[in-house]
């Protein structure tokens, strides 16, 4: 099947040619699945983040030039879009955390239970990324300087 | 005839684990009030001036708050991103090198945003 015709004598076929069970291009995509994934991606970027917020803590210690050039950055176009991402994965990671939480205690292992949860954790976690940069943008945030 | 082969091969089961499970729990648990308040702070000082920030983070309390969010997330990183590598690297000497480099990068980050922290009470 996989060995190649050729005229110089019997060949072993290659073995690392057989063909692999199709996966993420066949399974139907459900909600669980994708809760989980982006619950290990959200994880990953947070990783991330937190040397970001180190990166803030540095910036501030070192007095209002260092500060300056990092909200300048923060603050560029580039800069909103990789904040509203870990807004968006902090938002995520939290509810899928809690809803791993809850397993544990040993809740909610219903199909239909797991899936309904899923779908209000991915929305929930968008509505309250929404929520957060509506109310930086329409000025309610800053209430601690 | 079953000789200790395995067991110095590294075969078998670990018998290990739970602590691992359990701490990634605390740390979840502990993780919630602290990122409720690490929100807070965040949408506090958001356009804020320098002075702010540092007037925020120089009070003690916003100090320990703000130094047990950094040391319990990357604690709670260091145990997740331990179980993204025994899921998908299996190479020994590649494992090794992304084990270690995880805990290093923590360790490091950790004291370096406490320093920081350090820095800004003094200021």
């Amino acid at each position: 099947m996989a060995a190649p015709l050729s005229t110089s004598g019997p060949q072993k076929p290659d073995l690392t040619a057989r063909p692999l069970s199709p996966h993420l291009t066949i399974y139907h995509w459900a909600p669980t699945m994708i809760a989980s994934i982006t619950h290990r991606a959200t994880g990953i970027a947070l990783s991330m983040g937190a040397m970001v917020l180190a990166w803030w803590l540095v910036s501030i210690s070192n007095g209002p030039e260092g500060y300056q050039g990092f909200y300048a950055l923060a603050g560029s176009p580039p800069g909103l879009v990789v904040l509203f991402g870990f807004t968006w994965a902090l938002a995520f990671h939290f509810l899928q955390g809690i809803r791993h939480l809850v397993w544990d205690l040993g809740y909610g292992f219903k199909k239909e239970t797991a899936r309904m949860t899923a779908l209000l954790v991915i929305g929930l976690s968008l509505l309250i990324a929404a929520a957060v940069f509506v109310f930086v943008w329409t000025g309610h945030a800053g209430y601690l300087s | 005839m079953q000789t200790p082969l395995h067991k110095v091969q590294g075969m078998g089961a670990s018998h290990t684990g739970t602590g691992h499970f359990w701490y990634e729990r605390v740390t979840a648990v502990a993780l919630i009030p602290l990122t409720l308040w690490f929100a807070y702070a965040m949408l506090g000082l958001a356009n804020a001036s320098e002075v702010a920030a540092i007037s925020f983070l120089a009070r003690p309390l916003n100090v320990i708050l703000m130094a047990a969010f950094m040391v319990i997330t990357l604690y709670h990183v260091k145990l997740g991103l331990q179980v993204v590598i025994d899921d998908y690297v299996h190479g020994p000497g590649m494992k090794m090198f992304l084990l270690l480099l995880v805990r290093f990068a923590v360790i490091a980050t950790g004291s370096t945003a406490l320093f920081a922290l350090l820095r800004i009470a003094s200021l």
